[in-house]
């Protein structure tokens, strides 16, 4: 009868074993394409502040002057959206998320001011 | 893509047009409403993928009848417009009083009047 | 006539998903009333075009919910290209549509998960979780997010799905179909499901039409409406019929639920065969004007997306009508002379998504 329905999928459960993985231990491995965090490659960017005037989020900063981006890490949404408006590319997705913090976490990425 | 079907019809004629709908067998899919430069009311009906809308432009303090005699479930998207928008509907059948979401602001979605 | 007694339900409760607050006036055991309470999750975003300029607005629309969160990007875009004019590129739109019933694999399975939890049939609830995941995974490898995809631009899509990745897809898909015949069938069969939904909560045909029931609430009371039908994205090159059922009660709403799960993957298969070459995006210039109302099928229903653009750069109004707003007074309907047992039940078997409803 109906009652078990239900063996079929537990018999193979059994032989299969757990479907989960052991987390801690065993870290999960992002896919090349996962919306981890953004990572900017200072010393192309070129300060246009075109990420900042279109993030939604408003978590960009830049200082022309002193050459310095920032991001909000906590207020970023990770919509990739800078990354699409940047002129020189020198923004990217990486796959690591940021760790989670008890705090707001800010990163500050300041290109070396040249000499000449 | 759906066709877009506009009609424009004055507040008093709410109820005529919405009865003349609700009698060929539409039913309501939505109110909404706009609130820039006073309000424009937009009820959308559909039969069988016909897709219509009657349009309704007032002002903020124009009454406007409830069609939930007619459309009992429209008690919903209209104490909906009336805590957002602050628009004035009056007879609705459950009303809920700007209780619906208890916001704290009155009427957020209503166009401030500029300082 | 027994004393009447006012029991609230919600809004933190155990079968639900998220917060929906009900009044329920009881005559012993029995649901006489039940008036509804929403707002926890109103955070009106619906308000926040007069902040963001149309294209960021993509990003918010899709954060209206975390489940239909695709379909909520895609509706919008959908209606500002319809009123800028733009043509979208072939791929893009089949890409919008693979992406679209991905979405509803995943959310009618996490539906079906949360009525077996419902029900306390703990370990159903686990297993259609798991078959969830590798659709969650499959999101993940395709578009970087595994429930807001920040894929769907104005004009196309962002990402494109690579040959292997199709191939992943469709051999994905194929597994699962298999594996889900197994998992659904106890849906379908088991006694003590069968016990828990089966006459519970008619909805009649007439007060489907009568209360604007939307989606699989509607055709599980023999209405035949399905947007999809009308054609948008690729839908118009895909042959599928509308999954309905007569009886209009909890176990007909999981039939249409589980055969969608099933139709999905059929479309899938369809899209990626028929699949053409191309670009998947179109640049766009300048700003809209005008307006525009567009309905998808959403997992859960017929949706409803309205814009208004003036011609700059922010929006006058964007409006969403979801379907669990449009169910809620046929939820209160089929709440009616109910066990208080059965409630719970009934609340899920609309599938509701309050994040949705509010906004």
């Amino acid at each position: 009868m109906s009652i078990l329905s239900m063996t079929k999928t537990l018999f193979k459960s059994i032989v299969h074993g757990p479907y989960t993985e052991n987390y801690p231990a065993k870290p999960r491995e992002n896919y090349e394409r996962t919306r981890g965090s953004i990572e900017n490659d200072i010393e192309d960017c070129i300060f246009c502040g075109m990420c900042t005037r279109q993030c939604p989020t408003g978590a960009l900063e830049i200082d022309k002057g002193e050459k310095r981006w920032s991001i909000e890490r906590m207020q970023c949404i990770q919509c990739g959206y800078c990354v699409n408006v940047c002129p020189k590319k020198c923004l990217h997705m990486r796959n690591q998320y940021t760790a989670p913090d008890t705090e707001k976490v800010k990163d500050d990425y300041v290109a070396r001011i040249s000499d000449h | 893509m759906d066709e877009q079907k506009i009609k424009e019809i004055s507040p008093d004629e709410i109820l005529i047009e919405t009865v003349d709908l609700h009698s060929a067998g539409y039913r309501l899919v939505a109110i909404s409403c706009t609130g820039k430069d006073g309000v424009e009311l937009s009820y959308s009906f559909d039969k069988d993928y016909d897709f219509i809308h009657l349009r309704v432009n007032m002002d903020y303090d124009t009454e406007i009848e409830s069609i939930t005699p007619i459309y009992g479930y429209a008690f919903l998207y209209e104490n909906e417009i009336k805590e957002l928008f602050g628009v004035k509907i009056k007879n609705i059948i459950a009303d809920f009083h700007d209780k619906l979401y208890r916001i704290s602001e009155e009427a957020p979605f209503k166009e401030k009047e500029e300082e | 006539m027994g004393k009447r007694t006012v029991v609230p339900f919600g809004p933190q409760h155990p079968v639900l998903p998220e917060p929906i607050h009900l009044d329920l006036v009881l005559e012993d055991e029995k649901v006489i009333e039940a008036i509804p309470q929403i707002g926890y999750v109103h955070r009106g975003l619906e308000k926040l075009v007069d902040k963001k300029d149309f294209k960021q607005f993509t990003y918010v629309s899709e954060r209206i919910c975390g489940i239909c969160s695709f379909m909520h990007g895609a509706g919008y875009c959908m209606s500002v290209e319809s009123i800028m004019g733009i043509e979208v590129p072939e791929r893009a739109v089949f890409l919008r549509t693979i992406w679209a019933e991905l979405s509803r694999i995943h959310s009618h399975l996490l539906w079906l998960g949360l009525t077996a939890d419902a029900f306390g049939f703990e370990s159903l609830f686990m297993h259609t979780w798991r078959l969830r995941e590798q659709v969650l995974d499959l999101f993940e490898q395709t578009t970087g997010g595994r429930l807001i995809f920040s894929v769907c631009d104005i004009g196309g899509v962002r990402k494109d799905i690579t040959p292997e990745m199709l191939d992943k897809i469709v051999s994905v898909v194929t597994n699962m179909d298999k594996e889900l015949r197994d998992v659904t069938s106890v849906f379908l069969n088991d006694s003590t499901v069968k016990h828990r939904t089966v006459g519970i909560g008619l909805l009649s045909k007439e007060k489907a039409l009568e209360l604007g029931a939307v989606g699989p609430m509607a055709k599980a009371s023999g209405i035949r409406r399905d947007m999809r039908t009308q054609g948008y994205c690729a839908y118009k090159y895909l042959e599928f019929e509308p999954i309905t059922a007569e009886e209009g009660d909890s176990y007909a709403r999981m039939q249409v639920r589980i055969g969608e799960i099933f139709q999905a993957i059929d479309l899938i298969k369809q899209c990626i065969e028929k699949l053409p070459e191309g670009d998947i995006i179109t640049k766009i210039k300048g700003n809209p004007k005008g307006e525009h109302f567009t309905r998808v099928e959403q997992p859960r229903g017929e949706a409803l997306y309205y814009v208004k653009a003036n011609g700059t750069k922010f929006l006058d109004r964007f409006r969403v009508r979801t379907p669990t707003f449009a169910n809620v007074p046929a939820l209160l309907e089929i709440l009616k002379d109910c066990d208080l047992a059965d409630v719970p039940i009934l609340i899920l078997t609309i599938d509701p998504c309050i994040s949705c409803t509010e906004r």
